[in-house]
């Protein structure tokens, strides 16, 4: 690194729950995701700040508890520290449990890189009457360590004043080498001149004792790269085998045993820790004793998943209210301000219809969010999973697999996205292909406005009963998956329970800040392109073919001396017209062509058409059910709310059967092409859309089947 | 029970066994290589202790105290970590 390039590459690495996505935040002065969960970070998120001058590039990588290639996680971490070569790692601790933090520090130590370590929640060490001898900690790892508190901002001027001294030169980072007892370093040592024969060119000493540990321990993917020199693989299998004879353990083991010896020897010379820190696991203990107790963690569970959504809907309702008092406002304000035309109705029909009825459903999706985010970083979203694990094993499904599927209820995307968080392949590809069926906010809004619409006094318990569904098929559809198409033994399910943490106000509004964001993206950029495709597709082609004269008849109409019976005339002519408008529009003439495939559901081209335009993103399906009967209102005296335009155009039956459709329909767009990169391949993907939209049309037809052979 | 400590099966009793709030020092992993390499880089090895806390209301999985914090095993991965009591 020198001075006329100045970019330093920072790779973030730490055990899940370090706090290391917060740190990450603090440094950055950018808020993400940060929760008192572990592996919150499911893909390396990167973001670039200035210091002195400096640019410093932060890459937050996956949090992992080692260094192997057992998790694709773990495989992101040592890809990114092997392959970038940053210029810097930085290590994040949790400075409460460092014996268990540091045994990702020794591998870290041994794969080279300038590191930082960096102890974390320093505070909440200190509470407990932890304390540091840094100066020795600092000769023992060979290398700066600094003390922080990501949570209060505490030492980040520090850190950051440390890494540009370390891209400069000014500190020194190299460090030690681990010790090992004698047989493992002949071994080493044996296995590194063997490596040094077969690659001249550019490893150097600590480079070769990195892969020379690696093969000794076992690690496939190391092995399979060096999968060619069948001589050292040979003298590799026989150093393992003798080994593991001469001590009776396994020479992974063995070399973990030694790492944690190290971490135990340097933190009995660098830790000064008083008798009762016991006291902090009691209070753990005591609220584990409530919230996992036999009798009351599954009601209590039950009980807060409730509350969550009770609050969502009942005070959800009276932010919606403003907001739809707002778009109105907006709405007749351009009206009046623009002239009639094509912009005018583009404008008016198209965008504001569109995005604002929409966005009414923010106030439901921010109080949602609100309650996950609480939930995580109070430390009870992994309760959960582990109140979960027994009914999930049971679906051959992982614990684990229960944040995704929950992280589902938000957006299906990141669902997708967080199912690489389970190690086991199987695993892993089930709960991909389960959690679009997770009832995600996009769906939301399709489900309040129909329960709204034709269930007015059942509306929550109907819309409750959706997320119901919505879990019963992801369960049912992961045993059916786990015997017929992935099939294959299960793996190991070994979760942190990380400490009962007070949330902080900041991080629960931050997180929450986040999503309601993330959805305004969502409705700036997808729900407005959506939105106004939707309107060119029903508003042309503007030069229709009429079947009969309208503007004539009601030219000759309002001739005609005033009655109410005239009135009304004109009226019928005018939605007569409307509808024909409608129907002999591209949207229209699409619906109408795929309709006979739904019409054993009673769905209308209406019903067709929305669901068409559902593929982009569920929460078009509103936006198309506004613009398509705004459009029809409009020229009527007075403009109704959408849940009363759309009331009548369904028997309830229907509406019902629609709305499980709604929520089992192939998933959108963005979730599709989330699945493509994380199951690997379009097959998977392929095989997603059509599994779900097959499970939908039969489901719904099944209620529909039912609900006519019912008095 | 520590005079022939090179016989293998000691008297080590499985972590499932540990009664709640009961502690037990490990002396070997069993099981296969994803699952002890898991368990070694979660901090259980040779010597380490770990205490049994909570066990989920469906009887599975239940919780451990190891090295100052808390992890989650299924029976099925408890019953391969060997501890002396």
């Amino acid at each position: 690194m020198n001075e006329n390039h100045r970019t330093i590459t920072v790779a973030l690495v730490g055990n899940p729950n370090s706090g290391k996505t917060s740190l990450s935040n603090q440094l950055t002065g950018f808020r993400d995701s940060v929760a008192n969960y572990p592996r919150v970070t499911v893909a390396k998120k990167e973001h670039v700040i200035e210091h002195q001058g400096w640019t410093i590039r932060v890459v937050d990588l996956p949090g992992i508890y080692s260094l192997t290639s057992q998790s694709p996680d773990e495989r992101i971490g040592r890809e990114f520290i092997q392959n970038e070569q940053p210029d810097i790692v930085l290590n994040v601790l949790d400075a409460g449990n460092l014996e268990r933090n540091l045994f990702l520090t020794t591998q870290l130590l041994e794969m080279g890189s300038p590191l930082i370590v960096a102890l974390n929640m320093i505070d909440e060490a200190h509470d407990q009457g932890i304390t540091f001898d840094i100066p020795a900690l600092r000769s023992m790892l060979g290398g700066p360590v600094v003390e922080v508190d990501s949570a209060r901002g505490k030492g980040i001027g520090e850190l950051l004043n440390i890494i540009v001294a370390v891209a400069c030169g000014r500190i020194d980072t190299s460090r030690i080498d681990l010790p090992y007892d004698s047989h493992l370093e002949q071994a080493i040592s044996r296995t590194q001149d063997e490596i040094a024969a077969l690659h001249p060119e550019n490893l150097n000493l600590r480079q070769s004792r990195w892969l020379a540990i690696k093969l000794l321990e076992g690690d496939e993917e190391i092995a399979q790269q060096e999968g060619d020199h069948t001589r050292l693989i040979q003298a590799v299998r026989e150093d393992r085998r003798a080994l593991a004879r001469q001590h009776g353990d396994e020479v992974d083991t063995m070399f973990a045993m030694a790492r944690y010896g190290f971490i135990h020897g340097m933190l009995a010379e660098a830790r000064r820790m008083p008798e009762e820190t016991v006291k902090h696991g009691d209070v753990n203990r005591r609220l584990d004793a409530v919230f996992l107790s036999r009798w009351m963690g599954l009601p209590l569970f039950l009980g807060l998943m409730w509350v969550m959504f009770e609050a969502t809907f009942t005070v959800g309702e009276i932010p919606m209210d403003w907001i739809d008092t707002g778009v109105g406002w907006i709405s007749d304000r351009l009206d009046s301000l623009i002239p009639a035309g094509l912009v005018h109705d583009m404008l008016i029909d198209g965008i504001i219809a569109g995005v604002g009825g929409t966005i009414v459903f923010l106030p439901n999706i921010v109080i949602l969010f609100f309650f996950l985010a609480f939930f995580s970083e109070t430390g009870y979203l992994a309760r959960a999973a582990f109140l979960m694990d027994r009914m999930m094993h049971v679906f051959g499904l992982h614990g684990k697999a229960f944040i995704p599927l929950v992280i589902g209820f938000g957006c299906n995307v990141p669902a997708v996205m967080a199912a690489r968080t389970i190690e086991s392949n199987k695993a892993r590809l089930i709960t991909i292909l389960v959690s679009p069926f997770m009832s995600c906010s996009a769906r939301l809004p399709v489900f309040i406005l129909f329960a709204g619409a034709f269930f007015a006094q059942a509306a929550g318990t109907v819309v409750f009963a959706m997320y119901v569904l919505s879990i019963a098929v992801a369960m049912l559809a992961s045993i059916f998956l786990s015997k017929f198409v992935v099939t294959g033994a299960s793996e190991p399910f070994v979760m942190e329970l990380p400490p009962y943490r007070i949330p902080t106000l900041r991080g629960v509004l931050f997180h929450m800040w986040e999503k309601a964001m993330s959805f305004l993206r969502k409705v700036a950029g997808v729900i407005l392109i959506g939105s106004i495709i939707i309107w060119f597709l029903q508003a042309f082609p503007q030069n229709v073919d009429w079947d009969q004269d309208y503007d004539g008849q009601i030219a000759a109409l309002t001739e005609q001396a005033q009655t109410s019976q005239r009135d009304e005339h004109i009226a019928a002519l005018q939605r007569e017209r409307a509808q024909e408008k409608m129907r002999k529009s591209y949207l229209g003439r699409i619906g109408i062509a795929v309709s006979p495939v739904f019409s054993p559901l009673d769905f209308a081209w209406q019903d067709t058409v929305a669901i068409l335009t559902g593929f982009v993103a569920k929460e078009v399906v509103v936006a198309t059910y506004a613009v398509l009967y705004n459009q029809g209102e409009s020229e009527t005296e007075e403009s109704n709310s959408l849940r009363a335009a759309i009331a009548g155009s369904m028997a309830p039956l229907t509406a019902f059967a629609f709305m499980v459709f709604a929520l089992l329909y192939a998933p959108c767009i963005a979730t599709i092409a989330a699945i493509k990169a994380e199951a690997g391949g379009w097959r998977w993907a392929g095989f997603s859309v059509a599994f779900s939209l097959g499970l939908a049309y039969s489901l719904a037809l099944a209620i529909t089947l039912v609900g006519f052979l019912l008095p | 029970m520590s005079k022939s400590d090179d016989v293998k099966e000691v008297r080590g009793i499985s972590a499932v066994t540990l009664r709640p709030g009961q502690q037990g020092v490990i002396s070997s992993i069993e099981g296969d290589d994803a699952l002890r390499r898991r368990l070694n880089a979660m901090g259980m090895v040779r010597g380490i202790s770990m205490t049994a806390e909570q066990t989920a209301p469906m009887g599975d999985p239940r919780s451990y105290t190891v090295m100052r914090y808390q992890i989650s095993l299924r029976k099925s991965e408890a019953e391969k970590i060997i501890l002396e009591v």
